[in-house]
C-alpha cells in the first residue's frame, strides 16, 4: 500500500513540540553552555578537583592514614598543607576527604534523580489517585528537615564500616522531592498536548511515551536539578559529618576534617583552612555548572 | 477566607497525624535504647527486662504509639531518660533557638531585599556582579565554616585588639549576669556571631530570588504602562514593581523560617548553644540512645512548625496578592 502523499495532520510533528532530543537543539544548548564563562570555569575547576581526588592519592608520597613524625607543623615543601597533631599529612587527608565528599554527592544526585523522575512521572502522567498518593507522600518527606531525619537514621546506620555509602543512600532517599514536583508539573502540561495524543492514536505504549517523549522534554530541568542536588548533597553531608553523625573513622570527608581541625583552628589554622577551602571551592564549581546548564537547557528561563 | 483557613488547618492537622505515625516508626527503627545495657556483661537479664518494662518496650508497637499520641494530645511529651519532663525542657530550648533564628531571619530578609533590589535596578553593573559573586560564595559555604571563621578568627582578633571580651563564642548567655541593661548587653554579645553566621548564609539565596522576581516584574506590561503614563521611576519601582516582586519572596522566607529552626542544630553546635538542636543531638548520642521521647517530641514540634509556616505562607500570599482568590 502506497504511503499517502500528505500524511494526516495529526501525525505531523507539531510545531515547537517534542524536539528536546533532536540534534539541532542539543547542539544549540551545548553551544550556549560552552559560551557560559562561569559555567566553563566551574566545569574546569570541578574536573581538576575530581582528578586531584582520584589520581592525587595514588601519586602522593603519603597515604592519608599514614602517621609521620611531624606533629602539627605548618605548611612546608614536604607537607604543602601542613600536618595535624597526630602526624597525618594534611594534603593526603584533604585529597581523600575530597574524594569521599565528591563520591557521596555524585551518588546522591544519581539515585535521587532516578527516584524523583520516576515518582514525578507516575504522578504527572497518571494523575488522579496516583498523583494524590505520590504528592501527599512527597509532602510528608518535606515536613521534617532532611538533617533531622538523617541524624536519627545515621544514629543506627552510619556506624557501619562503609559509612559514606550509607550516608549517601540515606541522603538519596530524601533529596528527590523537589525534582518529583518539577517532573510532575512538566508531565501534566505535556500530557494533554497533541503529539502525545498522536502517540496514543498510533498505539504507543505508556512506557514508550514516557521514556521517548515526556522525559526528553523534561530532560533540561532534570539535568539542572541533578547538578544542584550535587551541591546540596555536599553541603548536607558535610554538616552531618561536622556533627559527628556522618562519615565515621577511619573514613574521612571534608566535613569531618573541618570538625577535627576546629579545635586547633586558632593555633594551627591550616587544619581548618585547607579542607574548608576545598569544600567551598567544590560546591561553588558545581553551582556555577548548574547555573550554566540552566541558562543553556531551560527554554523557559529568561535572560537575567 | 475563613473557609479556606479552616480547611487548610484541618488538612495540616491530618498531615501532622500521619507524620506522627511515620516519625514514631522512624525513631523505633533507628536504634535500640537498651543496646548499651545489653552490651554490658555486668548487667543481668533481669535488669534489662526491668528497663525494657520501664521504657514500655515490652508492649506492641501500635499500643506504644497510641499511648504516646494520646498523652501528647494532653500536652504530656513524657520524660527523658534522665527523668526530666520533655515538654518544659523543649519549650525553654525552643526559646533559645528562636533567640538565634528570629534576628537572623529579620536581618537576612532586609539584607536580601536591599541587595536584590540594588542588583536588579543596576543590572550587569560592577555593583551587581560584585553582589552576585558574594551571594554565590555564601550560598556555597556551609554555615559551620562561616561560624568557625567568625569565632576563631574574627572574634579572637576583635577581642585581642580591644583587650576586652566583646564577642562571646560559646553559649547563649552568661547566667550570672544581673541588671536589665547588663543582661541585654550580655545576650547581644553572645548572639551577635551566631546570628551573623545564619544571616550570611541565609540572605544569599533570598537575594538572588528577590533580584529575579523584581526583574520579572520590571518586564511586565503594567510596568511599561506605568512608565508610559509618566510616573516617576522611583514611584514605578517602589509602588508598582517592588510591592508585587515582594510577594513570592515573603512566601519563600516564611517557609524557610521553619526549615531554619530545624537546621539550627549546626549553628548551635558550632557556638555551643543549648538549644533545640542540641536537645536532639543529646537524645541521639547520649548513653541511652535514642532517647525516644526526646527525639519524637523534637520531631513533632518541628513538623508542627513546618506545617504552620506553610499555612502562614499561603495566607500571606493570598493577602498580598489580590489575584489569588480563595475559593
Amino acid at each position: 500500500m502506497p504511503e499517502p502523499a500528505t500524511p494526516t495532520p495529526i501525525l505531523l510533528p507539531p510545531a515547537g513540540a517534542p524536539a528536546a532530543a533532536s540534534r539541532g537543539q542539543l547542539r544549540m544548548a551545548a553551544e550556549r553552555f560552552f559560551r557560559h564563562k562561569l559555567a566553563m570555569t566551574g566545569l574546569a575547576v570541578f574536573v581538576l578537583l575530581v582528578l586531584l581526588s582520584v589520581i592525587g592519592p595514588m601519586l602522593w608520597k603519603y597515604n592519608y592514614e599514614q602517621i609521620t613524625s611531624q606533629f602539627g607543623t605548618a605548611p612546608s615543601a614536604q607537607h604543602p598543607f601542613g600536618t595535624d597533631t597526630i602526624g597525618h599529612d594534611m594534603f593526603a587527608q584533604v585529597m581523600e576527604g575530597l574524594q569521599t565528599s565528591l563520591e557521596t554527592a555524585l551518588l546522591v544526585a544519581a539515585i535521587s534523580t532516578v527516584i524523583g523522575t520516576l515518582i514525578g512521572a507516575v504522578a504527572g502522567y497518571y494523575g488522579g489517585i496516583w498523583d494524590q498518593i505520590m504528592m501527599r507522600f512527597t509532602d510528608l518527606v518535606l515536613i521534617i528537615p532532611v538533617l533531622a531525619i538523617l541524624l536519627v537514621l545515621s544514629n543506627r546506620f552510619a556506624k557501619q564500616s562503609d559509612s559514606s555509602l550509607f550516608v549517601g543512600l540515606m541522603l538519596a532517599i530524601l533529596l528527590w522531592t523537589y525534582l518529583a514536583r518539577l517532573v510532575r508539573g512538566t508531565f501534566m502540561g505535556l500530557r494533554e498536548r497533541e503529539f502525545i495524543e498522536a502517540e496514543h492514536a498510533i498505539g504507543a505504549s505508556t512506557w514508550r511515551i514516557i521514556l521517548r517523549h515526556l522525559i526528553p522534554n523534561a530532560a533540561g530541568a532534570i539535568v539542572v536539578n541533578a547538578t544542584l542536588t550535587v551541591a546540596n548533597a555536599m553541603l548536607i553531608e558535610a554538616a552531618l559529618s561536622y556533627l559527628g553523625l556522618g562519615v565515621q573513622p577511619p573514613q574521612v570527608d571534608l566535613g569531618s576534617l573541618i570538625a577535627a581541625g576546629e579545635g586547633d583552628a586558632t593555633a594551627l589554622p591550616w587544619l581548618f583552612y585547607f579542607p574548608a577551602a576545598f569544600l567551598v571551592l567544590a560546591i561553588l564549581a558545581v553551582n556555577f555548572i548548574g547555573d550554566g546548564l540552566r541558562d543553556a537547557l531551560d527554554p523557559t528561563a529568561r535572560e537575567h | 477566607m475563613t473557609g479556606f483557613l479552616i480547611r487548610r488547618v484541618l488538612a495540616g492537622i491530618l498531615t501532622l497525624l500521619v507524620a506522627s505515625f511515620l516519625l514514631f516508626l522512624l525513631v523505633a527503627v533507628s536504634g535500640n535504647p537498651l543496646a548499651t545495657l545489653m552490651a554490658n556483661p555486668h548487667v543481668s537479664p533481669a535488669t534489662i527486662a526491668a528497663a525494657r518494662q520501664e521504657l514500655g518496650l515490652d508492649r506492641p508497637l501500635l499500643l506504644r504509639y497510641w499511648s504516646w499520641l494520646t498523652s501528647m494530645l494532653t500536652g504530656n511529651f513524657g520524660t527523658s531518660t534522665t527523668g526530666q519532663p520533655v515538654g518544659s525542657e523543649l519549650g525553654g530550648r525552643l526559646l533559645v533557638t528562636l533567640q538565634m533564628v528570629i534576628p537572623a531571619v529579620v536581618l537576612a530578609a532586609i539584607l536580601a531585599v536591599l541587595v536584590g533590589v540594588v542588583s536588579a535596578v543596576r543590572r550587569y553593573s560592577v555593583l551587581d556582579h560584585t553582589l552576585t559573586a558574594v551571594a554565590y560564595l555564601f550560598y556555597s559555604t556551609p554555615v559551620f565554616v562561616v561560624a568557625i571563621l567568625l569565632k576563631d578568627f574574627l572574634a579572637v582578633d576583635v577581642n585581642n585588639a580591644t583587650g576586652h571580651t566583646i564577642l562571646y563564642t560559646i553559649g547563649q548567655n552568661d547566667p550570672g549576669t544581673t541588671g536589665t541593661w547588663n543582661v541585654f548587653a550580655d545576650v547581644v554579645q553572645h548572639t551577635a556571631l551566631p546570628v551573623l553566621s545564619l544571616t550570611l548564609i541565609t540572605y544569599a539565596g533570598w537575594s538572588r530570588y528577590q533580584r529575579a522576581q523584581l526583574l520579572d516584574v520590571l518586564n511586565a506590561d503594567y510596568i511599561r504602562l506605568a512608565r508610559a503614563k509618566g510616573l516617576s521611576p522611583r514611584r514605578v519601582l517602589y509602588v508598582h514593581a517592588l510591592r508585587n516582586a515582594l510577594i513570592p519572596v515573603v512566601t519563600v522566607i516564611s517557609i524557610d523560617f521553619a526549615v531554619l529552626i530545624g537546621g539550627a542544630v549546626v549553628t548551635e553546635t558550632a557556638f555551643g548553644w543549648q538549644g533545640m538542636g542540641q536537645f536532639l543531638l543529646n537524645g541521639l548520642t547520649g548513653p541511652v540512645s535514642p532517647d525516644t521521647n526526646v527525639v519524637q517530641a523534637w520531631m513533632m514540634v518541628v513538623a508542627a512548625v513546618v506545617i504552620g509556616f506553610n499555612i502562614i505562607a499561603d495566607i500571606l500570599y493570598a493577602m498580598l496578592d489580590p489575584r489569588i482568590r480563595l475559593a
